[in-house]
């Protein structure tokens, strides 16, 4: 607990006046942080005679880029945008897409060329792929500024190198014409990401916009300032960097361990260069309300200011069921059925989906410890008392000083899983063979294929487990006056956001049922017995008269 | 049929017993309103209503205290058993046979026995247990740092604050009620408003 919060309200007046003040050089540092992207333009890449081109591969661009930046291949091969693996500091587990289970594909594992289109990389096809060999790293994802580099869905990572037929498994129906990205024009023009590089990967998550987060899809890279405060252009106009800084090309912030409680503070102007929290700038006492500062010990500052999620028009998934998959419509053809609102709600290769816009987080206690399942864990530590497997438990309580209330977005599945080995499984899911599901539709197969790809063990028999995953909600800040009214929590209506936390005492929710019930009777009675004596007292006047 | 007037309300007595009354008013309406019994306001300024009234009167109770002991009206609040049951037998009985009222007000002894022995309540067990409490409640962002959290919980704070406020509610009541039983409906009120009283 900073100093700040611990004084008592009548301060809070003054502190806001000296807050007011204070925040006119905050304001123009983010003035200079964001025209600096444009002004602070020292190298004119496009006149680098390196840059020249042609170039007929991805790999020659950063190659030429290494021979300058040449610490930035080994930094960024550092970082899990490279390695895919990563130890959580609270729990020591080794986590990263290769090892954490999710309930949307579930394992990279057999089916790479599909999912390393997102890994900053080129090349990752196989389990043979090369980590130590700097030329593969893909620089272009971040650094294009043309928005004309794309990394092809189905490449390994790579993008097109020539224009290319492509139909989307999921439909519509027919080909379509993919253009090649001009590498050397990209190349060219590369500065610091933005938005939309980081969106290409983080905004698709899961296998397309909103599927995964429900807090991250298309609608931020120009979002109206209702949506999103920082990211606005009529806003603060943030790139993704300006809080989830990097240092030597690491990125800060992760779920698999977000900071619960920043009790550090303001890190501005510049400090330990770690801003992914919102306390970094907004600091620990942000209000002028001393009232809603101490929220601040038990309530993320999230839990307020992102009434929902999902708010910019695409819908995010939200319950995703492997077990259906593989059904065939009359002609024999894979079966995808469309919903209302034009998403599939049926896909022959994935099961059934359901999916929601403007939601509502669900909010659950968090101290720093995310409980997460890998695809190699024995599963009974991780059933919940409903009989769900949660595959990433955020664990606190309201007795825990580290946790706070957080809003997540909490994802539904049923997945494959092996009950006689009670592990998980790897689905070999995609891939130009006689195994894979999205080209045999068979869980017997694509199962076994992808367990003995991954070298696990595998009982042979499989079935479908129901799980659950919490997906931290931290984006799509609302403006202020948006922000989550007290009475939604403060209220004994059943629609009570903070219903399922039972472990603290809600002013204005919770009260003593006896005490209420005797207090309200002795109320009443205290006034009955005044009108009543009072009633006698006029009868019997009158009486005495006579 | 007037009798002697005799001046038993000072000015500062009076603006203490007005202003309490007042507050104590608003923050009831505003007190179950956070207590989730109806809303009104609206949470947000329920709490910001109920939080300034209650300061205000913690500041005035300050002043009063000094005052008390200043100017050693402490006194009126001394307790007795004696005659109490003549007051009850009174008011259970006497005042519907218009007997006169046994209690004699001088500008010493301004309370009767029945009164010192409920505003004693009032102030030293309803009063501190509601701003006490309420201290607890206003502070408990602070509870961490003193190790309070440790010892207490939330929950008993707020009972205690809610017990509080129905017995000072239920106070209200019958106490206005009580304003009533003077030589005339109003002369009770009317001399806590000028601070003269009639003595019959």
């Amino acid at each position: 607990m900073k100093v700040a919060a611990t004084r008592p309200h009548w301060a809070a007046t003054a502190r806001a006046g000296l807050k007011r003040l204070a925040s006119v050089p905050v304001a123009l540092f983010f003035g200079l942080l964001i025209a600096g992207q444009a002004a602070a333009k020292t190298a004119d890449h496009s006149k680098f005679k390196e840059l020249q081109g042609p170039f007929k591969s991805a790999p020659e661009v950063t190659k030429a880029c290494l021979a300058c930046h040449n610490l930035a291949g080994h930094q960024v091969m550092k970082s899990i945008h490279w390695t895919w693996e990563a130890k959580s500091p609270t729990t020591g587990k080794t986590l990263g897409k290769k090892w954490a289970a999710n309930n949307f594909c579930g394992s990279p594992l057999s089916n790479e060329p599909r999912c390393t289109s997102c890994h900053a990389g080129y090349g990752w096809k196989d389990k043979n792929f090369d980590f130590a060999n700097q030329e593969n790293v893909d620089c272009l994802a971040c650094h294009d500024t043309t928005g004309g580099y794309k990394k092809f869905s189905t490449d390994a990572g790579h993008p097109l190198y020539q224009d290319r037929e492509h139909e989307p498994m999921e439909g519509p129906p027919g080909k379509k014409q993919v253009k090649a990205p001009d590498l050397t024009k990209v190349a060219q023009q590369v500065g610091q990401s933005g938005r939309a590089n980081c969106g290409a990967c983080h905004f698709n998550g899961g296998g397309g916009d909103a599927v995964k987060h429900g807090d991250l899809d298309s609608s931020l890279k120009n979002p109206p300032k209702e949506l999103d405060v920082h990211m606005a252009k009529d806003g603060a106009n943030m790139s993704c960097a300006a809080c989830h800084t990097f240092n030597d090309h690491i990125p800060s912030g992760s779920r698999y361990a977000a900071n619960p409680k920043d009790t550090h503070g303001k890190d501005l102007p510049k400090d330990d260069h770690n801003r992914a929290t919102c306390e970094s700038c907004h600091g620990n006492a942000p209000h002028k309300e001393a009232k809603i500062n101490n929220h601040a010990n038990k309530v993320a500052c999230q839990t307020c200011h992102i009434p929902e999620f999902a708010r910019g028009g695409v819908a995010t998934k939200t319950l995703w069921d492997w077990s259906t998959a593989g059904k065939m419509d009359a002609d024999g053809k894979p079966l995808f059925i469309k919903g209302e609102h034009g998403h599939l709600k049926y896909s022959a290769t994935k099961g059934d989906f359901e999916y929601g816009e403007n939601v509502r987080p669900a909010y659950k206690w968090y101290n720093g410890t995310v409980s997460q399942v890998t695809i190699t864990d024995k599963l009974d530590d991780y059933i919940a008392k409903d009989g769900v497997l949660e595959l990433n438990r955020v664990e606190g309580s309201a007795n825990d000083p580290k946790a706070r209330i957080w809003p997540f977005k909490v994802m539904r599945g049923k997945q494959p899983y092996d009950p006689v080995n009670n592990t998980l499984v790897v689905n070999h899911v995609f891939g130009n063979d006689d195994t894979s599901l999205w080209k045999n539709y068979d869980f017997a197969k694509s199962i076994k294929a992808g367990m003995d790809y991954a070298g696990l063990p595998y009982s042979g028999q499989f079935g479908f487990i129901e799980t659950r995953m919490n997906w931290f909600i931290t984006h799509m800040v609302a403006p202020k006056e948006k922000a989550v009214p007290c009475q939604e929590c403060h209220t004994r209506s059943d629609a009570g956001r903070l219903n399922e936390i039972r472990d603290i005492y809600v002013p204005g929710r919770d009260f003593n049922k006896w005490i209420d019930q005797i207090g309200w009777l002795v109320m009443a009675g205290s006034l009955a017995g005044g009108l009543v004596h009072g009633f006698i007292r006029l009868v019997a006047r009158r009486r005495n008269k006579e | 049929m007037s009798g002697e007037r005799i001046y038993v309300y000072k000015a500062y007595e009076r603006f203490w017993h007005w202003s309490q009354a007042t507050l104590i008013i608003v923050l009831a309406i505003t007190g179950f309103e956070i207590h989730g019994s109806y809303s009104l306001f609206g949470f947000k300024q329920a709490v910001g209503i109920h939080t300034f009234a209650a300061w205000t009167l913690l500041v005035i109770w300050a002043f009063t205290i000094f005052w008390q002991f200043t100017t050693d009206e402490w006194r009126q609040y001394i307790p007795t058993l004696k005659n109490v049951d003549a007051m009850i037998r009174y008011y259970v009985l006497g005042i519907f046979k218009e007997v006169p009222h046994p209690f004699r007000k001088t500008v010493e002894k301004k309370h009767n026995p029945l009164q010192r022995l409920a505003y004693l309540a009032v102030l030293s067990f309803i009063s501190p247990m509601i701003w006490g409490s309420g201290l607890f409640y206003l502070f408990y962002a602070q509870w961490p740092a003193l190790g309070i959290d440790k010892w207490l919980t939330l929950d008993i704070v707020a009972t205690l604050h809610v017990l509080g406020a129905f017995m000072i509610s239920a106070f209200f009541f019958i106490h206005v009620y009580l304003t009533t039983t003077g030589h005339t409906v109003f002369a009770h009120i009317k001399a806590m408003i000028t601070g003269w009283d009639e003595v019959h």
